[in-house]
């Protein structure tokens, strides 16, 4: 098992015809995933590779039956295509576009909040891994293969990172799921840790939290009350200047929120062992798992 | 983008928002002309992006023009707390009869706009809410519903505003949120929100944050950001389109992916080192990228060591390398660098990095003994 993405996922892509859009869309359909679909306003008909284009979500699920859909068009239609694809009746939107503003994605999640058959993870973040399954983003599978470590991160990079050192000892992942760095994610750390929970493969959570409102606190309240599995945390952004965005628009410490130590804090108290590199990170899910 | 206390009130004055009478200035003679306008007494504020401006003498009401000049020039160019005064706000100075705070915020965890409002305005809000809870009212708006009169009544009655002026501050709440919703700001602060003898209620203070990601449905407040006026490398990383905090400390650092790079300054920190800046390159950085960002990073004084952490996913190892070796013919730098590349093509990078053999360049396989490293060098 897995969680989000696996080979069931039939894909629907939004700017399929772009640059990064063909790229990344490709390299996904190459690792496995069954990329079904291109949806572009006004290049209705044509086709990438053999994967048929469509001007509409609907069209595209209508021809297809896709039930993912991958969002790579820029920030500005990016509220727009998501809003677009949970009314054509997809079920899992992975967002990959970053710099979406801010009240759109208030708009997106605020309308998204209710219809329980829909689940937007992102925007801003590198998408959905499910080694030997499939894989739906920008994440380098190549550093990953099927296992038991369920990975839910804001960031990308030190997702491969720490991800990279499980699988140099010898770990796998049953999934990397990729929550992205913005202020409003779709999904939280918390609807993820419940799907891993209830995922038979997954036998221990790392999550990768940072700077910056209080999703990495709220998860803690979750995990103590919910979680049977073992969680290691990791948070980054331990020593950034209050006040100043980090690279993330959502990794900011403003006034008394949002800062790092209360956030590793937090999960030390309900017991996640939290590692104070990426490399303890790996060491501790080692031990636990006896490495 | 954080606005000044006066491009904030400009944005307001749009909305209609009550104000005083007030104008801006960047030199003395231009602050006195502003305050005989105006008319005596005036206000002298400095403009900066920092609260505590009064403790630290960059509020002063002046009587007369003397005092204006003298309050200009004392004023500009003080130092608060880092920030360099390089404009003034003069404002008509009234008497007040109370003192109220309103802000509308962009609350992440709730995914709502949070309005507050309170009876106890002038200090901090977290004061107030620790202090004097009963005089502090707060509710969410849904966003696909927007702000509604009756939660204005509900704002004014439960925080306890007087009577006479529940109507003046429900309608300048609304107001406050239109201002909120139509700009796409994160934050619009009052504090304090005065009520003047006359039963006026007047915003004394502005704090107004846009979001910069919405920036290009707004053409109109692209003249509002001078976030990058103080800082000659952030304004650089900014024209060669990279991201990048400067920071106190003297060891550079270049990396890619935000969480990583946030995790770099805590390795660093944490091995005993300051590092000297934020710089993410981003995914799938170009030899030119590179080039820039090394440019920008060794244009900071203080900078003795430099170390580069790179784990390669969408961005290619050897392309950082082959850029580093382009920045070493071009800048020739004088500074150590330490250089940890690990990820997508990192085989070949190091090859490259060892055949260019660059003078002053070192290897680490590791993050951690990467940091060890270019604290030490730094220390040398």
């Amino acid at each position: 098992m897995s969680i989000l993405v696996d080979e069931n996922t039939r894909l629907a892509v939004s700017g399929l015809t772009g640059r990064e859009g063909t790229y990344h869309a490709m390299n996904n359909r190459r690792y496995g995933t069954n990329v079904v679909a291109g949806v572009t306003p006004g290049k209705g008909g044509q086709d990438v590779e053999g994967v048929p284009v469509f001007n509409t979500f609907r069209e595209a699920v209508a021809a297809t039956d896709a039930n993912t859909a991958m969002i790579f068009v820029p920030p500005r239609f990016a509220a727009d295509s998501i809003l677009e694809a949970e009314d054509a009746g997809i079920a899992t939107i992975i967002a990959i576009t970053e710099g979406i503003p801010a009240h759109d994605e208030l708009l997106v999640y605020n309308v998204l909040k209710s219809n329980p058959d829909v689940r937007l993870i992102g925007p801003n973040c590198p998408g959905i891994l499910s080694p030997g399954k499939a894989n739906v983003g920008i994440i380098p599978a190549a550093f990953f293969k099927p296992g038991n470590v369920g990975v839910v991160s804001r960031s990308g990079t030190l997702t491969y990172q720490m991800g990279n050192e499980l699988a140099q000892s010898g770990f796998g992942n049953s999934s990397i799921v990729g929550i992205g760095g913005d202020p409003v994610p779709g999904s939280s750390f918390v609807d993820i840790i419940a799907l891993f929970e209830a995922d038979p493969e997954t036998e221990l959570i790392v999550m990768s939290g940072e700077i910056g409102g209080s999703a990495e606190e709220e998860a803690a309240a979750y995990i103590a009350e919910h979680v049977s599995k073992p969680v290691v945390g990791y948070i980054a952004g331990l020593t950034a200047p209050p006040g100043k965005t980090m690279g993330h628009a959502g990794a900011i410490v403003s006034g008394s929120s949002g800062g790092g130590q209360a956030k590793i804090d937090a999960l030390e108290a309900v017991g996640v062992r939290v590692g104070r590199t990426p490399t303890q990170v790996a060491e501790i899910a080692m031990e636990i798992l006896g490495g | 983008m954080d606005l000044l206390e006066y491009k904030g009130k400009h944005v307001l004055a749009r909305y209609g928002v009550a104000l005083f009478k007030g104008k801006e200035a960047s030199t003395v003679d231009e602050a006195v002309a502003a305050c005989d306008e105006i008319g005596y007494p005036v206000v002298v504020k400095a403009q900066v992006k920092i609260g505590g401006r009064g403790k630290a003498g960059g509020i002063k009401i002046a009587e007369n023009a003397d005092e204006a000049r003298e309050y200009a020039t004392n004023i500009l160019g003080m130092d608060i707390r880092g920030h360099v005064v390089h404009e003034l706000w003069l404002q008509e100075a009234t008497d007040i009869d109370s003192e109220y705070y309103a802000a509308i915020v962009f609350d992440r965890s709730a995914k709502a706009p949070l309005v507050m409002l309170s009876t106890q305005g002038g200090m901090e809000i977290e004061q107030v809410a620790a202090e004097h809870p009963e005089a502090l009212a707060t509710l969410h708006v849904d966003p696909l519903v927007g702000f509604q009169a009756y939660q204005a009544r509900r704002l004014c009655f439960e925080a306890g505003v007087e009577a006479d002026v529940v109507r003046q501050v429900g309608d300048m709440i609304a107001t406050l949120y239109e201002v909120f919703t139509k700009e796409e700001a994160t934050l619009v602060e009052i504090n304090p929100m005065v009520v003047t003898p006359a039963r006026r209620v007047v915003a004394l203070d502005a704090k107004v944050t846009l979001d910069d990601n919405s920036m290009f449905r707004h053409p109109d407040n692209a003249h509002l950001d001078d976030s990058t006026d103080a800082d000659p490398q952030e304004t650089m990383a900014k024209e060669r389109g990279l991201t990048y905090v400067k920071l106190d400390g003297d060891i550079g650092i270049f990396g890619n992916g935000a969480g990583l790079v946030m995790s770099t300054l805590d390795v660093v920190a944490a091995a005993g080192g300051a590092p000297a800046n934020f710089l993410d390159a981003g995914g799938g950085a170009k030899a030119e990228a590179i080039v820039a960002s090394v440019e920008v990073i060794l244009s900071n004084p203080n900078v003795k060591a430099v170390l580069f952490n790179v784990f390669g996913g969408i961005t290619r190892c050897d392309e950082v390398a082959r850029g580093l070796i382009e920045a070493y013919g071009i800048l020739q730098p004088t500074v150590p660098f330490v250089v940890r590349l690990d990820g997508t093509n990192d085989v070949e990078a190091r090859k490259l990095l060892a055949d260019a053999a660059l003078p002053n360049v070192f290897a680490e396989k590791t993050m951690d003994g990467a940091a060890a490293r270019v604290v030490e060098l730094a220390k040398s």
